[in-house]
């Protein structure tokens, strides 16, 4: 049944795919960083993965398991979906701090380390030589820096106000875009690709743009789960604290 | 307060999510904007994108003989995204699951406070 209502809905949209090629995402393909770089940001992606591990390891109960993979395959799915910014240009989710706020930092970046890896190899998104740089720029810099963000704006406003907790997720999840273009710029100037004034003013020009739509979808996401489940958010409001007191998974 | 509950409502949370994701990287994907994203205009305006390799290492990888990017090969154009879509979706979800599964602690460990305490 499916596929034939795919076949019917595709019509028209397949006119308009065959006319224009695809192209991949603020994914750095291979080529695009130097040796040295490539190095660098490979190495401070492992370290942050390896500490996730541990992290994940000894903190987090089997709860967050389903919700590792429900979270996974939501942000795989959401980049898929370029939408349209002005002046010809498009974007997509990145998803970090959207991870890290529903799973925390640790299982947050395994989870965004397993999307881009996926897209990486399976579906020759992101070059795999610069990897490390594409976990570090589009989920590192979102599950740490917009995570702490996110739950210091969110703890100081009233951890325990919907609104005030949407705010603090727009608010992090788009400066994560924008200091995610920054590091992107830094890197293909150190790399000798492109100058870094030129590269940062191009980046950053869009990604304040793609940060918009960022900060749309993430708001939208905990918004969804904070009226249906709050008490599985990584920090729960306190009022959901006694259900997510009781046993969530059979033991 | 019943366990069964809670198991059928995480349950329910789970297909929830994982439903929503197959629906959106089924039947959103192939209206994704083809328009260049913010990485690629940046490349095409001050021109260095020809610096992107041509021959990538993940084309000499099994894989790239099933998808070309998020395409998959020798099907109806119509349904070459929307199956790249089902199928990363659920390689996603299944290797994240996977990973958590093989990090975090047994069940039947005794249990101690809530995930997240300050």
């Amino acid at each position: 049944m499916i596929t034939v209502d795919a076949v019917a809905l595709y019509l028209l949209p397949a006119v308009w795919r065959s006319v224009v090629p695809s192209h991949l995402a603020l994914h750095i393909p291979d080529g695009f960083l130097s040796l040295p770089v490539s190095l660098v940001t490979w190495l401070v992606a492992i370290v942050l993965i390896v500490v996730s591990l541990k992290r994940v390891e000894s903190e987090y109960k089997d709860r967050t398991v389903p919700l590792m993979g429900v979270c996974a395959a939501f942000i795989f799915a959401a980049q898929m979906i370029n939408f349209p910014i002005p002046g010809g240009t498009s974007g997509h989710l990145l998803g970090g701090t959207l991870a890290g706020a529903l799973l925390g930092p640790w299982a947050g970046s395994l989870v965004m380390t397993v999307v881009f890896i996926v897209q990486g190899s399976l579906f020759q998104d992101g070059g795999l030589t610069v990897l490390g740089a594409n976990v570090f720029n589009m989920g590192l810099i979102g599950t740490f820096a917009g995570y702490y963000l996110y739950r210091s704006i969110r703890f100081a406003l009233g951890r325990n106000s919907l609104s005030k907790t949407l705010i603090a997720v727009a608010v992090a999840s788009w400066v994560s875009v924008v200091v995610a273009s920054i590091a992107t710029a830094i890197q293909l100037a150190l790399s000798g690709t492109v100058p870094l004034a030129v590269a940062l003013t191009a980046m950053v020009f869009w990604h304040v743009f793609i940060g918009i739509g960022e900060a749309i979808i993430s708001v939208t996401t905990i918004s969804f789960i904070w009226r249906s489940r709050p008490d599985l958010l990584y920090e729960p409001p306190r009022k959901a604290r006694s259900l997510a007191s009781e046993p969530l998974m059979p033991r | 307060m019943s366990s069964h509950l809670h198991q059928q409502r995480n349950r329910a949370f789970v297909v929830t999510g994982l439903g929503i994701a197959l629906l959106i990287a089924i039947f959103l994907s192939p209206f994704a904007s083809k328009d260049p994203d913010g990485l690629d205009r940046v490349s095409e305006d001050l021109k260095f994108g020809e610096k992107e390799l041509q021959d990538k290492p993940a084309y000499k990888l099994p894989f790239y003989a099933i998808f070309d990017e998020y395409a998959v090969r020798g099907v109806p154009e119509q349904i070459a995204t929307p199956l790249a879509g089902l199928a990363g979706t659920l390689v996603t979800f299944g290797l994240a699951w996977g990973a958590g599964k093989l990090l975090v602690r047994k069940p039947g460990v005794p249990p101690e406070d809530d995930v997240s305490d300050e």
